[in-house]
């Protein structure tokens, strides 16, 4: 049985995304953030009044048992068994995404080829003859530039026509020569004796996993007939072991190099060398970029650029049109909440309540969240820029001696990276989704448990407020040191933990290092606005609820006689709990009401920066005069510099958040590595603001 | 002892000859999906900037490997490199 969905499949960096954007076109609906839920994305494509989903599976260089993306995308297939499946191929590159090719090939299912790029492979001086390809692997194969669109409508066409079984596009079988062929065929024979398993798998494609000894192929077919499996495995346990004294090779390798086999077969028949190729340009760059002495230089001041770009353009020019003259992005949102602000304050008087609902717990929460939209728009812009460009491939090339150090590696600084690691404004959760292409537990569970102390989108508000206040001048010196304390710290306890309680052998660490090439705009501005539009949608939802729930903790219950501000807080529920901590927490120079912010904060870190706003708006809620909390803050007696740098301290380090802890728990597959991750980092966060604020209120006289 | 690719330095032209038997299945199963075959040429491209890990050239397209898992692929060197930086 099909489902009638397109899958599209192919090895990283070969444009798969491109195509996906391209087949679904602007009015998709990607309804998943990425991969809490689901671990693909899905869209649809219209054509002709008809609609057809497309899911986007990760992006692999195999289909074997032993990653886990891997078998994400190999489980989708067999178990969906898709209407269609699109193999983006780089053409570029053909040899190696051949060899998915045969893999997806074996499974015997409807296949078009979207020969990609197919102006890289030109301007590298070769010629992919499509006809040629299409010919040898009986599927339909479309040239296409998919990041330019060029193709789309013949590729969107064909696979109509298929889905429509007006278009043959079943492939060819695959042949590894004769003896293994032998065995092969001799196994499918006994496979189709059990229907059960036939009406689930190619008979051909289970055969040959078997034969391989794939653990996870077996598994799935135990559970659908166990004895069945019992007797196949048997015979081909025998099979493997003729064709391992044949050989003499075990036979997964041998299978392995028979597709690289096929795939050289056919790129000598379908490539033609059109010109010597010159030194290409990515090996110009590599030469300066990844230099010894160059290179690391290069990556400091990229990470410097970032920030001063980020902070310029959101912040700090004014350049966008505004009531009565310029103003910033960050300016502009700001003025819409004080625009609300003021329309909502004739309620004050008739309904202070609701007032207060309203303007302290909705339009200071939120819009406290909401402020930061523009920065974390340009931050995800640079970052998906450079994402794009190839260069953090390099990052992770280069930083993966030092990181091996700390017991982590290079691939380790994808997550971080995703998380907030360059500049600030990622989210700890793709981060720690990220870690899937790591292939090891040990390093992929250290990964995690240290990928939500970097500087995440939910910390800038707090960051920004706190600079605002204590550090007005010296912005891009506090976020490069705060930038640094994020990674020595998540340095630091990776060693510790690498040693303690995550022992256990390193990663191999095997990576591509994909050509450089130009970000396409349109792609960056699209994942930009997926990562900016989560956050939008979080700060409406999650984090409004929390708002909420942290307003009515702070109001009620309400002093019976009437007595100030600060008084009735204090009276309220949240101002009790508050106190109590207040004893321990004031070693790290947190008051009452920072306390009430810092435990809203567990849930979400966005909600900090409004809950200190209510804290303090409530007491000050008789100024007429409107005033920032940065402002606030920067003129209140009991606050000083070395105050707002441990709360900072704080606020990088504490626990994660609630969807990051449950992200953990999930990727982790235990609530143990969920609760420890959120139990250390609590510890050493409040460890270390302790130790700031104490040394710092020693400094402070000298400073 | 076989040299390995461990042995190489940058500019170093060799054809693989194996992968170490002693290597653990899913190491083994992982390069050779990224086309260490037996038979398939490479060129040591660069090392990074701590010398480790090591950038290959295989099949037309960039694979950095590191030193661990270099010394697992046997090779057997097909051209010297001639010592001459050719940066432009």
């Amino acid at each position: 049985m099909t489902t009638g969905e397109i899958v599209i499949a192919g090895n990283p960096n070969a444009g798969k995304t491109s195509v996906y954007n391209q087949l679904t076109g602007a009015a998709q609906q990607v309804s998943n953030y990425p991969g809490v839920t689901v671990e693909y994305k899905s869209g649809v494509m219209r054509h002709e009044g008809k609609k057809l989903t497309v899911v986007d599976l990760p992006g692999t260089y195999s289909l074997t048992a032993y990653s886990q993306e891997e078998l994400v995308a190999r489980n989708y297939i067999v178990d969906r068994q898709p209407a269609l499946i699109v193999d983006v191929v780089d053409a570029s590159n053909l040899e190696r995404n051949l060899y998915l090719t045969t893999q997806i090939a074996e499974m015997r299912m409807p296949m078009v080829i979207a020969l990609n790029m197919v102006d890289a492979a030109e301007r590298r001086g070769y010629q992919v003859d499509a006809d040629k390809l299409s010919q040898l692997l009986g599927v339909p194969v479309i040239p296409t530039v998919a990041s330019r669109g060029i193709g789309i409508k013949a590729l969107r066409d064909t696979c109509i026509a298929v889905v429509e079984g007006r278009h043959e596009a079943v492939p060819a079988p695959v042949c590894f020569g004769h003896a293994v062929d032998e065995e092969i065929d001799a196994l499918s024979e006994q496979v189709r004796l059990y229907p059960v398993l036939t009406e689930r798998f190619a008979p051909s494609w289970l055969a040959t996993k078997l034969i391989e000894r794939d653990e996870a192929a077996t598994a799935q077919a135990q559970v659908i007939d166990a004895e069945a499996t019992a007797a196949l495995v048997r015979q081909a346990e025998e099979a493997a072991h003729r064709i391992e004294t044949h050989f003499d090779t075990d036979a997964a390798t041998l299978v392995a190099e028979h597709r690289y086999g096929i795939a050289a077969g056919i790129v000598k028949s379908c490539v033609s060398v059109t010109a010597q190729a010159r030194r290409d340009i990515t090996d110009q760059i590599d030469q300066v970029v990844c230099n010894r002495l160059v290179g690391p230089l290069i990556l400091v001041g990229v990470v410097a650029l970032l920030f001063f770009w980020v902070f310029k353009l959101s912040d700090e020019w004014a350049w966008l049109p505004w009531i009565g003259g310029w103003e910033s992005p960050t300016g502009v949102v700001a003025g819409v909440f004080d625009l609300l602000s003021a329309a909502i304050s004739p309620l004050e008087a008739r309904m202070p309540m609701f007032h207060s609902l309203l303007d302290a717990g909705i339009i200071g929460g939120v819009g406290g969240v909401l402020n930061f939209v523009p920065l974390i728009f340009f931050m995800f812009l640079f970052v998906s820029a450079l994402e794009d460009s190839g260069y953090i491939a390099r990052v992770a090339f280069i930083l993966d001696r030092p990181l091996r150090v700390f017991g982590l590696q290079g691939k380790s600084i994808l997550a971080f990276i995703v998380a907030g690691g360059i500049g600030a404004g990622g989210c700890a959760v793709p981060g720690i989704m990220a870690t899937r292409t790591m292939r090891e537990d040990k390093d992929r569970l250290l990964t995690m448990l240290v990928t939500p102390f970097m500087n995440c989108g939910a910390k800038m508000p707090v960051y920004a407020m706190l600079i605002a206040a204590f550090f007005p001048g010296d912005r891009i010196l506090v976020m490069m040191t705060l930038w640094a304390f994020s990674w020595i710290t998540a340095l630091c306890a990776s060693w510790v933990l690498r040693r303690t309680i995550v022992r256990g052998p390193q990663t191999p660490f095997v990576m591509e290092l994909p050509p450089y090439h130009m970000p396409v705009f349109r792609g960056v501005l699209r994942h930009t606005w997926e990562r900016t539009w989560m956050y939008i949608k979080k700060a409406g939802t999650i984090i409004l609820a929390i708002n909420i729930l942290l307003w009515a903790f702070m109001y009620f219950p309400r002093p019976s006689e009437a007595v100030d501000d600060t008084e009735a807080l204090a009276y309220s529920m949240a101002g009790r709990a508050g106190k109590a901590l207040e004893p321990v927490s004031s070693a790290a120079g947190f008051d009452w009401k920072t306390n009430i912010a810092l435990v809203g904060g567990f849930a979400a870190k966005e909600v900090v920066v409004g809950a200190l706003g209510t804290a303090y708006a409530l007491e000050n809620q008789t100024d007429e005069d409107f005033q920032s909390l940065s402002a606030r803050l920067a003129a209140h007696p009991d606050w000083n510099p070395v105050r707002g740098f441990a709360l900072m301290i704080f606020v990088m380090l504490y626990a994660p958040c609630f969807v990051t802890i449950a992200v953990i728990r999930r990727e982790s597959g235990s609530w143990k590595w969920a609760a420890f991750s959120t139990i250390y980092s609590t510890a050493l966060a409040f460890v270390l603001a302790v130790v700031v604020y104490q040394v710092g209120m020693l400094l402070l006289p000298y400073l | 002892m076989r040299k390995t690719l461990f042995d190489l330095i940058t500019g170093d032209t060799a054809r693989i000859v194996g992968i170490n038997r002693k290597t653990p299945a899913c190491v083994r199963m992982r390069l050779l999906d990224m086309g260490l075959t037996k038979g398939a040429t490479l060129r040591v491209e660069r090392h990074a900037p701590l010398g480790d890990p090591v950038e290959i050239l295989l099949k037309g397209y960039r694979l950095a490997i590191r030193m661990t898992e270099a010394r697992n692929i046997e090779v057997e060197l097909l051209e010297k490199a001639d010592y001459v930086i050719t940066s432009s």
